[in-house]
């Protein structure tokens, strides 16, 4: 039975890597860009909502309607006028500038915020939980956070297939110097991918502020490792592997915490490890429609 | 006033050139055939022509308008669409869903997905199929009806028949007969010189990146096309009015 409740553990806490990993796998299967500033993107979504709540009054959930919007436009102006400049000059100028964000942000949040923790509070949610049989007990917020991540991810493979802008993404992971002689502004959906993936990734940053009770400046660096290797586990851009690779690095941290708790991220990263050797396409067949 | 022009164009790669002050127009409605040995510069032409490839010096016109300065999605938008070498199939999609991305300029004209199926029947069965899973033949189809969805009044096609059988290169051919009917400008890069000769109405020859001979499809013997294809006595055609004979005497 312990085995079982850690098992379901780790895959409600595999919703929560694979959210996060999300617009990971976006950015790079349409734009082929590695966003290392991924996690410090969440972070900032955080402190946004943070913002939302102290100074405008607003609930967590409320805020997301300005935060995830308020970062979709941050990430489309982000490529426009700077990722896609930075495509000019070569291939590998993206990677830099995205770790240049990844060192400004969470600096610029230790001057504005101070290193100390921000609360998201979510009241009674964060405590309630489902009793499903005795010595197995679901959290209302992981089960919730699970959810979203599912609706999440089918909702954009839906975009994906059926809409204008999502075939143009596809196209465009294929092959966007072919999307070009067709007449798209290829910049603009690059900018779109992009809008979709920081929207995405300051949803996943609220989500884990409010488990973790808050959020610092610095959190980016471990939540971003999560998200590289739930996306890496899963299969480079595949959407439903991004999901599974979340699970798996989900179960890999509850399985190992019932041994310790100081093993879950070696664990994970051994699993991550593992993956690499042995399967470094990834679980799931790479492709952003897949 | 000619429909595409291109006034002294040169483009390479790198230090290469791979062709060098290019002058060439196609009038509304002509098919004007581009020939020449592989490395001769015809498809580095097509796309410079279509804007994907940015020329070292010269301009290209549209009607009277110089879209040199344009990218290659803003001349498409204009009416320049390229068939591209290799036919580039957008492989994770279906075929309906990449004749849709072709129609992504928004031009609007007699090209919808039910004309393009009409008039290159190959395609009728295969809409839903996804495009890793089509033959050459089929590919090269669906790169066609891909083009013409954005209602080009300029059609670039680059090496129609390389790889295919001759049965479907027959096929193929016979849709581009009906779509030329509807009056657009074709530009044709083909290696086939004999079925060139047979559809174009204006031939240029291409030698290492050199016009060497032009002129009516009529007017050229199968002869003078060969030799310039292969640059023997290149100087017999070095100016374009002379026929071989005239062209040594000269």
């Amino acid at each position: 039975m312990i085995f079982l409740n850690a098992l379901i553990q780790g895959i409600l806490l595999g919703g929560l890597f694979a959210m996060a990993a999300l617009g990971l796998s976006i950015a790079f299967g349409v734009l082929r860009v590695v966003n290392l500033a991924h996690g410090e993107i969440m972070t900032l979504g955080a402190y946004l909502a943070y913002l939302s709540l102290s100074a405008l009054g607003l609930n967590v959930w409320m805020s997301l309607l300005i935060v995830v919007p308020a970062m979709g436009v941050v990430g489309y102006w982000v490529q426009r006028l700077m990722l896609q400049r930075a495509l000019r000059l070569s291939e590998l100028s993206p990677l830099l500038v995205t770790f240049g964000l990844a060192i400004m942000i969470p600096n610029a949040l230790v001057e504005v915020f101070s290193n100390n923790k921000k609360p998201l509070p979510t009241g009674d949610l964060a405590v309630q939980s489902i009793t499903i049989v005795d010595g197995i007990t679901v959290g209302v917020l992981p089960l919730l956070t699970l959810v979203v991540a599912v609706v999440l991810i089918a909702g954009m493979q839906l975009f994906l297939a059926r809409t204008k802008m999502g075939r143009y993404m596809r196209a465009a992971a294929d092959d966007s110097d072919t999307l070009r002689l067709m007449g798209i502004d290829y910049r603009k959906v690059y900018a779109f991918a992009m809008a979709i993936a920081f929207g995405i990734a300051a949803l996943a940053g609220v989500f884990f502020g409010i488990r973790q009770g808050g959020v610092t400046p610095f959190d980016g660096q471990l939540t971003v490792l999560f998200a590289f290797e739930a996306v890496i586990i899963g299969g480079l851009g595949s959407l439903w592997g991004t999901l599974a690779g979340g699970i798996v690095l989900g179960v890999a941290h509850s399985l190992a915490g019932q041994i310790s708790p100081d093993l879950p991220l070696l664990v994970g990263n051994l699993v991550f490890l593992a993956i690499l050797v042995f399967r470094p396409t990834g679980i799931v067949r790479s492709k952003v429609a897949a | 006033m000619s429909l595409l022009s291109a006034q002294l164009v040169s483009a390479g790669y790198g230090d290469s050139r791979a062709v060098s002050d290019i002058v060439l127009t196609l009038a509304p409605g002509e098919l004007l055939a581009l020939v020449g040995a592989n490395g001769a510069g015809k498809s580095t032409l097509l796309r410079v022509l279509a804007g994907a490839h940015k020329p070292t010096s010269g301009s290209v016109w549209l009607k009277d308008v110089d879209i040199s300065p344009l990218t290659d999605f803003e001349r498409n938008r204009l009416g320049i669409s390229l068939v591209p070498e290799g036919r580039r199939l957008f492989a994770s999609l279906t075929v309906l869903e990449n004749l849709m991305v072709g129609a992504g300029s928004g031009r609007v004209g007699e090209w919808t997905a039910d004309r393009v199926v009409d008039t290159l029947p190959m395609l009728k069965p295969l809409l839903k199929r996804n495009a890793s899973r089509l033959s050459g033949g089929q590919q090269q189809a669906v790169s066609i009806g891909r083009a013409l969805m954005s209602n080009p009044e300029v059609l670039l096609l680059d090496e129609v028949s390389l790889g295919l059988a001759p049965i479907i290169i027959d096929e193929l051919y016979e849709s581009l007969a009906v779509v030329r009917q509807s009056g657009l400008g074709i530009i044709l890069v083909e290696q086939d010189l004999s079925r060139t000769v047979a559809v174009a109405d204006r031939i240029i020859c291409l030698l290492e990146g050199h016009v060497v001979l032009q002129g009516a499809a009529g007017d050229l013997s199968h002869e003078q096309i060969t030799d310039a294809y292969f640059g023997h006595s290149i100087s017999s055609f070095s100016n374009p009015e002379l026929t071989t004979e005239e062209g040594l005497q000269a």
